[in-house]
């Protein structure tokens, strides 16, 4: 069990001009991470190079091991992590998938590993801009999922990427993902929290009976079959089940302590009273699309826009409520799943699947759209509400994918 | 509602911590205005290369919701004030990610402002500018061009001088005062502080009208759309080329079509084809295949490939023979062997006036070694 220290750095609130990746940075100094290891790769290393810095300065005590690939650098956290060290690594794109042995056996392990995915297309070709598919890949393995919108959002949610990761009824990988360039990149005024406050919402991490540890002979991973593997994966289902009460509780202190926050941990709303249309998206998508909301409401439309924040667990609930009580909803993805159903993306079609049970079912249309850090505009948005418009007043669908932005030529 | 954007066009790496200073203290000096504002670079500069145009912004708003009107559109489509601190991108800039020519006062607002670094007067800068349809200032801060390393900063104050520039051109965005109050609390000392006072008080403006300046259609071309490009990520390779300007001597290489150097570069080479030895180094060293062999032997600097670098001037064993001088002498891209063979002793005179020029007024392109600035430093104290 590690031991909380009180950073000089973080003696009072203030107010810093940084990048997302700086916010989860100093969110790893903040939480006193004891093991971060990196690698490089665009645009996460924004986030190693904050963090060697933070540490060449003096500010920050912690391992900081840069490894030969991504491959060791996920397997070092891991095995730092089982023996009770608070660990943060993370990476982007192919990279991320380089380690992707390592990023399973981290979840069926259930090591409580916090990564940052700087979100970038895969290759080829080789592109540094944002698509959702890199963090995406682990949605079924058993690592909790989060998208952020803001730098502040990066810093918060890193905080409680550790409470609930490390929560011994969960003891699940999170990975916070940032989008390439909007967020790793862009520098905004960001509240920095005090140590103290920190150490009152984040408690040490305790591995108890599961810590690596001579005083507690055990051994992890060992080979089993059949006769074995199928209660394992049902543990992991259930830990994921908990996670979704420990993250509500988790949220609710995490507000008391540092005033503020939305009202749900897991979707953001934005204008959904009495909407006709709700656009739905990840990640700093909302900019541009809370923007053409405004617009429309200005302009008595009843269009409105829901963030969905946690992608593992996915809010089910949460979502089921908002979106049956619209005509249509708008699913902007920034992600591609080729020959998928109706060849829509990969938020479309869990949004689909988990309004099925429902009596009364929106219209649901998809925009693939904003890839490879292609900028989404107020206009895009614009484009697709009038399609989702033309659906409702017509009662047919003509498209259920549409790729928005792309030249067609 | 009031929002103001700034942009600020460097060269890579070179420039990155000059530019980087000038937008956050944009933010910072807002603050102390009670804005709220937010900083960021071109993502598609990234990771930039050695002396390619850049850009960073700063936008600053009364409050969160103005200031993401703006950011709905990551880059700016247009901006109050244009910060170009090499004064050479006045003819235009092309990012490496970015496919064609921008002029440097592209995203400058109507009657908004465009300030520039520059040794040369407001009427040779004009020359060089894309003509507008509307009207706008330019001022300009006189200067040598501030280009440092990856690793260093040369601090001689330019980001004072705009920034003190900045609050006197553009008053909407914040008082001198409270930038001078952001540049001490940032831990600048007193001279630095003088330095962006004395520029506020100095600052002029010179309006340049609509369709004043140059007149060249900026280069520029069409993006292939998914039904057209080629299938697999394939680029057909360049074909191998053939005699000096399609006759039967010499040799010149096939060239990219789209993608053209004119403003990658800060400085040229100048040759002189008289006392060039034919020893071929120059040609096989540069990394941009530049060269163009002529009918009679001698090697042809193409500024459509040119990138600047400097290799052939370095690699070149005859004195003066290849001499890197300021792309602001330049107001075109032509040949400048066919400018020999037209008349040779005026040729060399030019040539040798540009060489004397660049030998008194030494412009670089960045630090090629470490140490490099230290020798700056002793080089300019012995002067």
């Amino acid at each position: 069990m590690t031991t909380t220290a009180t950073n000089e750095l973080f003696q009072t609130e203030k107010e810093e001009l940084i990048s997302g990746s700086e916010a989860i940075a100093l969110a790893c100094a903040l939480a006193d991470v004891d093991v971060i290891t990196a690698y490089p790769i665009r645009p996460y290393d924004t986030v190693m190079q904050y963090v060697s810095k933070l540490k060449a300065d003096g500010s920050f005590d912690c391992d900081f091991i840069v490894a030969e690939s991504e491959h060791s650098q996920f397997e070092i956290v891991k095995h730092a992590s089982s023996v009770g060290a608070r660990t943060f690594t993370g990476s982007s794109g192919v990279g991320w998938f380089y380690a992707f042995e390592a990023i399973t056996v981290t979840a069926g392990l259930r090591l409580p590993v916090v990564a940052m995915v700087g979100n970038r297309a895969l290759d080829d070709p080789g592109a540094f801009g944002v698509e959702h598919n890199d963090a995406l890949a682990v949605r079924d393995l058993g690592w909790m999922l989060y998208w952020v919108a803001t730098a502040q959002e990066a810093l918060d949610i890193a905080l409680l990427a550790w409470r609930v990761a490390e929560d011994p009824t969960v003891f699940l990988p999170f990975a916070v993902s940032c989008d390439g360039s909007f967020l790793t990149h862009s520098q905004a005024i960001v509240n920095v929290p005090t140590s103290e406050q920190v150490n009152k919402f984040l408690p040490p991490y305790d591995r108890g009976k599961l810590q690596l540890h001579p005083d507690n002979p055990i051994t992890i991973a060992p080979q089993v079959n059949e006769d074995w593997l199928m209660e394992m994966r049902r543990q992991s289902d259930e830990a994921m089940h908990r996670s979704v009460g420990v993250i509500k509780k988790a949220y609710e202190e995490f507000k008391e302590i540092f005033g503020r926050g939305d009202p749900s941990p897991f979707v953001e709303e934005y204008m959904t009273e009495d909407a006709d249309i709700i656009i739905v998206g990840m990640g700093t998508l909302a900019l541009p699309v809370r923007v053409a909301v405004r617009r429309f409401q200005e302009a008595g439309r009843k269009i409105g826009f829901v963030r969905v924040k946690f992608f593992r667990p996915f809010p089910t609930e949460e979502l089921q409520e908002i979106l049956t009580k619209c005509k249509a909803v708008c699913v902007v993805d920034r992600d591609y799943s080729y020959g998928a159903p109706s060849y829509g993306g990969v938020l479309f079609t869990e949004l689909r699947s988990a309004l099925y049970p429902m009596e009364k079912r929106p219209l649901m249309l998809n925009f693939i759209a904003g890839l490879g850090g292609r900028e989404v505009h107020v206009n895009d948005v614009n484009d697709m509400v009038d399609i989702v418009q033309k659906a409702i007043e017509t009662g047919i669908i003509e498209q259920e994918a549409t790729w928005i932005g792309v030249r067609d030529n | 509602m009031s929002t103001v954007a700034v942009e600020v066009v460097y060269r890579g790496i070179f420039q990155r911590t000059l530019a980087r200073n000038i937008v956050r203290s944009i933010v910072f000096a807002a603050r102390k205005e009670g804005k709220i504002g937010t900083a960021f670079g071109r993502y598609g500069d990234s990771p930039e290369r050695n002396g390619i145009p850049a850009k960073q912004f700063a936008v600053v708003a009364d409050d969160a919701e103005e200031l993401e009107e703006v950011l709905a559109r990551y880059e700016p489509t247009e901006v109050d004030v244009t910060i170009n601190v090499d004064d050479t991108m006045c003819k235009g800039i092309e990012s490496w990610a970015w496919y064609g020519l921008q002029p440097i006062n592209q995203l400058t607002k109507p009657n908004g402002t465009l300030i520039v670094t520059s040794r040369q007067d407001a009427d040779s800068l004009v020359e060089d500018i894309h003509q507008k349809d509307t009207p706008f200032d330019l001022s300009i801060i006189k200067s040598t061009v501030s280009f440092s390393g990856l690793w260093v900063y040369k601090d001689d104050h330019t980001d004072a001088r705009i920034l003190g520039t900045l609050c006197n051109v553009c008053p909407q965005l914040f008082s001198i005062d409270s930038m001078l109050q952001a540049l001490d609390e940032q831990g600048n000392g007193e001279t630095k502080l003088a330095s962006a006072q004395k520029a506020y008080d100095v600052a002029t403006i010179r309006t340049v009208e609509p369709g004043e300046g140059n007149s060249e259609v900026p280069y520029k071309f069409e993006l292939l759309g998914w039904q057209t490009m080629e299938e697999g990520l394939v680029i057909r390779a360049q074909g191998k080329g053939g005699g000096f300007r399609g006759g039967d001597e010499g040799f010149q290489p096939d060239r990219n079509e789209v993608f053209k150097k004119y403003s990658t570069r800060s400085m040229r080479p100048v040759i002189n084809f008289e006392t060039c030895i034919k020893c071929t180094l120059c040609w096989l060293q540069c990394p941009d295949t530049c060269f163009d062999i002529t009918p009679d032997g001698l090697y042809d600097a193409n500024m459509e490939s040119c990138c600047g670098c400097g290799v052939c001037e370095a690699v070149c064993p005859v004195p003066d023979c290849v001499t890197m001088v300021s792309e602001a002498d330049f107001n075109d891209n032509s040949s400048q062997w066919e400018a020999w063979q037209e008349d040779k002793p005026s040729y060399q005179q030019w040539m040798t006036a540009l060489v004397d020029k660049q030998k008194a007024e030494t412009r670089t392109h960045g630090f090629h070694h470490v140490g490099g600035y230290t020798e700056e430093i002793a080089a300019s104290e012995d002067a």
